[in-house]
């Protein structure tokens, strides 16, 4: 992935910062500059907002085929994650026993590393999961 | 109008495939020119019939280094001097089904009377991590796989929700992996011809959890063509046309996490809705059926999304042989992409070329008695893209 284009993403994946659309209300994570529901309605109107970073796992999965990037974590635990707030994302959840997850567990955002790009290329942060309380 | 195609009517008179398989002595524009030599051959038009050209690719460009592939399968098909417009459509795995509809579109337009539509790809000239990496790319690169998610990974994701909301078992997806091999056993052309059994899937090692390597499609390389004609004109070529009956796409969030429902591809749900209307028929009238199994799950879910069975019921019904070769309705009779292959832009094409000679009664051991209406169904990522196309028999 290009520089640039790692560096435009930094806010939401280092920060957790969606959109609120200001008409509806609904949330968006990552931050849309329309909203799904209300369409031209929501243009302008639509706000930066930071979620808490916990939520809940949806479904998941042990990845055991992997790209070369992400062969040294492998096996790694992959979910889809519904926020506080009601959007979903997807992430790894670490500092799990993967005999431990499972859909309906509570989770909190965790500030990582997610892989490189080859021995010298850009190394891409950004959230992962763990269990909460 | 999003569905469509009553204005003119469309009939496939010619189809043709290469076989399927890791293919290591053929180039892309070997694959490309036999199946569309193969079509045009078998519908008996000459170049001089033909307008137009539409390829469907989903990634030449990071599988073989190439693009402008339209212009590389016109120039080496021969028909370089012919000056034909041609098309090369992507929608990932849909590539090829919205390939036949854009030609559809054509005719029925009254814009063009005959059109080749090709779909080819050449996915093993690079490692096998790679066209996991290529194939995932059809996923949303910056919010899924960046994160880790692999395509394998984001369809072990509905499959577990689809367990844990419909009581899906692992064995009765690999039902369908062994109902599709068995089909594939008796189709020349396909990539794997050897029976296996549920063992065999359960024990064949994770890709991602709870999907194993024979939950999964192949990395294939292959291509496949259909000859596309307005119906007032297919006599003059065939006595067996069959009639495209209508059609329907539709799109949904990109990402999966975005989605309604992680069971439900909405999609094809959609794209199903649309394709029916339009030919005025329901699900029932269908007897034969290409869906996408990339993986097991996608084929549960494309069951239960085009109604031939109650939402959740894919797993069972698979399981009581419902699907299986003549039985109630006969479910990827090629092998689908599990055993006939998954050459990505020639998927949706095979499908047609299987499910227009079902209708033509020249499918010898897997053909299905009777068949008066086959469908196929296309998948693109992970199903943010769907297709589904009807095609009839002419009495
Ligand atoms: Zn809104």
């Amino acid at each position: 992935m290009a520089i640039p284009r790692f560096w435009r993403e930094i806010p939401s994946r280092y920060n957790l910062y969606g959109s609120k659309c200001g008409h509806c209300g609904t949330l968006d994570f990552p931050p849309r500059t329309v909203c799904p529901e209300c369409g031209r309605r929501s243009i302008g109107k639509m706000e930066s907002v930071k979620l808490s970073g916990r939520g809940t796992v949806v479904s998941w999965t042990v990845i055991h085929d992997a790209p070369a990037a992400y062969e040294m974590m492998k096996p790694y635990v992959l979910a889809i994650v519904e926020m506080e707030e009601g959007c979903r994302v997807t992430s790894q959840i670490v500092d799990v026993d993967r005999a431990a997850v499972k859909i309906g567990m509570r989770v909190e955002a965790a500030f990582r590393r997610l892989g490189s790009e080859g021995d010298a290329g850009v190394i891409h942060y950004g959230y992962k999961f763990r269990p909460s309380t | 109008m999003r569905g469509g195609l009553a204005r003119r009517e469309v009939a496939v008179i010619g189809i043709g495939e290469t076989a399927f398989g890791e293919l290591w002595d053929k180039s892309f524009r070997d694959l490309g020119i036999e199946a569309g030599l193969l079509a045009i051959e078998d519908s008996g038009i000459t170049a001089q019939d033909l307008d137009a050209i539409y390829v469907g690719n989903m990634s030449a460009g990071k599988f073989i280094e190439q693009e402008h592939v339209s212009a590389l399968v016109a120039d080496y098909s021969g028909l370089a001097d012919q000056h034909l417009p041609t098309v090369r459509i992507e929608g990932g795995g849909a590539c090829g089904a919205i390939a036949i509809l854009q030609g559809a579109m054509a005719i029925a337009s009254g814009v063009h009377d005959i059109v080749v539509v090709g779909g080819a790809e050449k996915m093993t000239d690079v490692a096998d991590a790679r066209a996991g990496e290529i194939l995932s790319a059809t996923a949303d690169q910056e919010w899924e796989s960046v994160f880790g998610a692999t395509f394998a990974g984001l369809y072990a994701m509905m499959a577990r929700r689809h367990m844990y909301e419909h009581g899906t078992t692992r064995e009765q997806m690999a039902q369908v992996a062994v109902k599709n091999h068995k089909n594939g056993s008796l189709n020349p052309n396909a990539q794997f011809q050897k029976e296996i059994t549920i063992d065999t899937v359960l024990k064949s090692g994770w890709v991602a959890e709870p999907l194993t390597v024979f939950d999964s499609a192949p990395l294939s390389d292959g291509a496949a063509a259909v000859v596309l004609c307005a119906m007032d004109r297919a006599r003059k070529f065939t006595d067996t046309p069959v009639r495209l009956l209508g059609s329907g796409q539709a799109r949904d969030f990109l990402a999966l996490h975005d989605r309604r429902d992680l069971t439900t591809i909405d999609a094809t749900v959609v794209a199903g809705k649309r394709a029916f209307h339009t030919a005025s028929l329901t699900p029932q009238s269908v007897k034969v059926a290409e869906v996408h199994d990339n993986f097991t799950i996608s084929e549960i879910m494309a069951i239960e999304d085009l109604r031939f069975v109650k939402k959740g019921l894919g797993g069972m019904a698979t399981e009581d042989g419902e699907t299986a070769l003549n039985a109630k309705i006969s479910v990827n009779t090629s092998g689908g992409l599990k055993a006939r292959g998954q050459p990505v832009g020639a998927v949706g094409i095979a499908q047609a070329v299987e499910v227009v000679r079902q209708l033509r009664g020249e499918a010898g051991k897997r053909q299905v008695q009777g068949a008066e209406v086959g469908l196929t169904h296309t998948l693109g990522g992970t199903g943010a893209t769907a297709v589904v196309h009807l095609y009839g028999r002419v009495n």
